[in-house]
């Protein structure tokens, strides 16, 4: 074992002598393997930032939530027999309330598009969410300025709105919000509340930043008809309860739907989990490529290192000759050289961490990331199996050479 | 004892379609504290000689025998061990590692047998002193003439404390003067019970030995004891 210390530690000092005494060629060399690490470790990154970005996104809608719907959202069920289901109407959404038990909180739904305008500044198309003082509770919503709408606003249909903190940017730029008049529609409504920033942009227009929480009496008062379909946010207490919280929003919005025990259920409850897999599917997807092509650079840069060695060790010819004649064994041979590949290769990928992790701070400025700790494991760990997979077919090359005309050799 | 023992050895090589005998049936034993000198004209096999008996190359027929153990069929590990502890090269163009101080290469051997660093410093301290070099220790090749840089490479020849010494041409890059000094080294290295086998093929270098073996077509042509055979004055 000591042995192997030995030639191994005669090994790395071999390695960093011919890296000096090869600095441009090195650095060359080196260079692929910067230009692919570094381009792996910042796609993993983004990656990250992606995947933490949509976990945020749906964690600040409430991650267990259920949404019950006349729609399946993410199912092959045909489209044009869902259309044909009664709408879910605001009266069953209150008896629903009245019989579910296990819910920490209930709130009816309904979104509609409007243009939103204060002073000169607008907003084309904003998402509107209507709904009743209870939603907030089925979120994670913090707030920046004021509250949500209480029950007595809700109930009474005020024209008061909750903006989400991008809508309030826009419109009141650096001027604070709060009591002042928004134009929906071109109707006045007053703000009650500003949403901190959630952090999401995975999520587009259903981003909270992006929308307005108006009373959704006042959707049906301005907007829609008292018939439209609503769709019902669940919260349950607990992850663990969310299973049986489902199977009794069932029971009771059969109930309420006055279904008979053998007809099929005609509406669905929806999960964030579809979302998520929905999620994956697409993203899963981009991954994969991404890495792949990324992947490629790396490749690149491999191939280059395995050229690279195998001109070493055409060049040090005589000197292998010299080892094996005073003893050296194929493994020693072998070793010196997949050493001197990792060598290379380590300290490229060290200069490609450090290159990521700087521009990472500059992606950061567009999507919340950072080189996680893990990436930089991988990193390392890959630049290692780089260096010894392309120096392998060289320090095999070196390692069986005859002693006798690797002596002769000039 | 018989250090070597040779036992019709062959070796043949494929040129093309054409079997070249480099070595046609060569026998020979070589007893321990012997100075055997190899002669022959280029193309006798004098250098296919050497290398099978320094375990660089394996005899295509015959059976080699060094210091007891039978080596003509061994692997290229196993024969990279006994050219490790059994066998001290030195070569006509000195062969040292460019880049590596006179310690470095003569430490590498002990390096490859798993020598731990005191005792390696410590006997390759000993193998530079022995050959006049200690002040030259951390000099590179590059920097030492070419008398020191032989005298390296037989520091890196002894430092094991091999069966056998290997030279081949030792003197051929070296002026005659700085020639005769490193003969001087090498009866010296004799008379302390070292086994020299020399290979050359100049008379006069060959007269230093005791014994000269004449190679001729790959065939052992003559095998002398030499009774007036040079001794060096030691110089003072």
């Amino acid at each position: 074992m000591r042995h192997h210390l030995f030639e191994w530690k005669e090994g790395l000092l071999i390695s960093l002598n011919a890296i000096r005494a090869n600095k441009a060629r090195s650095i060359l060399t080196m260079l692929g393997i910067v230009i692919g690490i570094c381009s792996v470790a910042l796609m993993a990154t983004a990656i990250n930032g992606i995947d933490k970005a949509f976990v945020d996104g749906i964690s600040a809608l409430g991650a267990d939530n259920l949404y019950i719907d006349k729609y399946a959202w993410f199912s092959d069920e045909d489209f044009f027999l869902m259309r044909n289901r009664k709408n879910i109407t605001m009266e069953q959404f209150e008896r629903f309330e009245k019989l579910a038990q296990l819910p920490l909180a209930v709130a009816p739904t309904i979104l509609t598009m409007h243009k939103v305008l204060h002073g000169d500044n607008y907003v084309e198309g904003t998402l509107m969410t209507g709904t009743t003082d209870g939603y907030v509770r089925t979120t994670n919503f913090n707030f920046a300025r004021g509250r949500f709408f209480s029950g007595l606003e809700s109930n009474g249909a005020r024209n008061v709105a909750v903006l989400g903190s991008e809508v309030a940017v826009h419109l009141f730029e650096k001027q604070d919000p709060l009591a002042q008049e928004v134009k929906i529609d071109g109707i006045p409504f007053r703000v009650v509340g500003v949403l901190e920033k959630q952090g999401s942009n995975m999520l587009g227009n259903f981003n909270p930043d992006n929308q307005v929480y108006i009373p959704i009496g006042t959707v049906f008062k301005y907007f829609r008809r008292a018939r439209d379909t609503v769709t019902v946010v669940v919260r349950a207490r607990s992850t663990e309860l969310t299973e049986a919280t489902k199977e009794e929003a069932i029971g009771m919005m059969r109930r309420v739907r006055g279904l008979l025990y053998d007809e099929k259920d005609d509406f669905s409850v929806n999960t964030q989990e579809g979302l998520t897999t929905e999620y994956d599917k697409v993203v899963g997807v981009i991954k994969l490529v991404g890495l792949f092509i990324t992947g490629l650079s790396l490749l690149v840069g491999a191939i280059g290192i395995m050229n690279i060695m195998f001109v070493s060790v055409k060049e040090r010819t005589k000197e292998i000759g010299i080892r094996k004649a005073i003893g050296a064994k194929k493994r020693t041979i072998m070793g010196q050289f997949l050493t001197e590949a990792a060598v290379i290769c380590l300290m490229g990928g060290l200069v490609g961490l450090l290159l990521a992790v700087g521009l990472s701070m500059v992606i950061n400025k567009f999507l919340p990331t950072s080189v996680q700790v893990n990436t930089i494991v991988l990193a390392i760990t890959i630049s290692l199996l780089t260096g010894i997979v392309s120096g392998l077919a060289p320090a095999w090359t070196a390692a069986k050479m005859d002693p006798v005309e690797a002596l002769r050799y000039e | 004892m018989n250090i070597i023992n040779l036992e019709n050895i062959t070796r043949v090589y494929q040129v093309g379609s054409e079997e070249v005998h480099a070595l046609d049936g060569v026998s020979l034993k070589i007893d321990r504290n012997e100075y055997v000198a190899i002669m022959g004209p280029s193309g006798s096999g004098k250098s296919t000689l050497m290398n099978i008996v320094g375990c660089l190359d394996t005899p295509t027929g015959g059976q080699y025998v060094l210091k007891g153990t039978d080596v003509s069929d061994m692997s290229d590990n196993q024969l990279a061990e006994v050219r490790n502890r059994e066998i001290g090269f030195v070569f006509q163009t000195f062969n040292l590692l460019p880049r590596a101080t006179s310690f470095h290469n003569v430490e590498l051997p002990l390096i490859y047998a798993g020598v731990p660093a005191a005792e390696r410093r410590q006997k390759a301290e000993q193998a530079l002193a022995s050959v006049g070099l200690k002040d030259r220790m951390l000099h590179k090749p590059n920097e030492l003439s070419g008398g020191q840089r032989q005298r390296v490479a037989v520091a890196r020849a002894l430092v094991v404390g091999p069966s056998i010494i290997l030279a081949d041409e030792p003197t051929g890059n070296l002026d005659s003067r700085t020639g005769e000094d490193i003969m001087t080294l090498f009866h010296e290295i004799y008379k302390l019970g070292n086994t020299i086998i020399l290979v050359t093929h100049e008379e006069y270098i060959a007269n230093h030995a005791k014994r000269v073996i004449r190679l001729l077509d790959g065939k052992v042509e003559s095998d002398k004891q030499v009774a007036d055979h040079t001794v060096p004055k030691r110089e003072n």
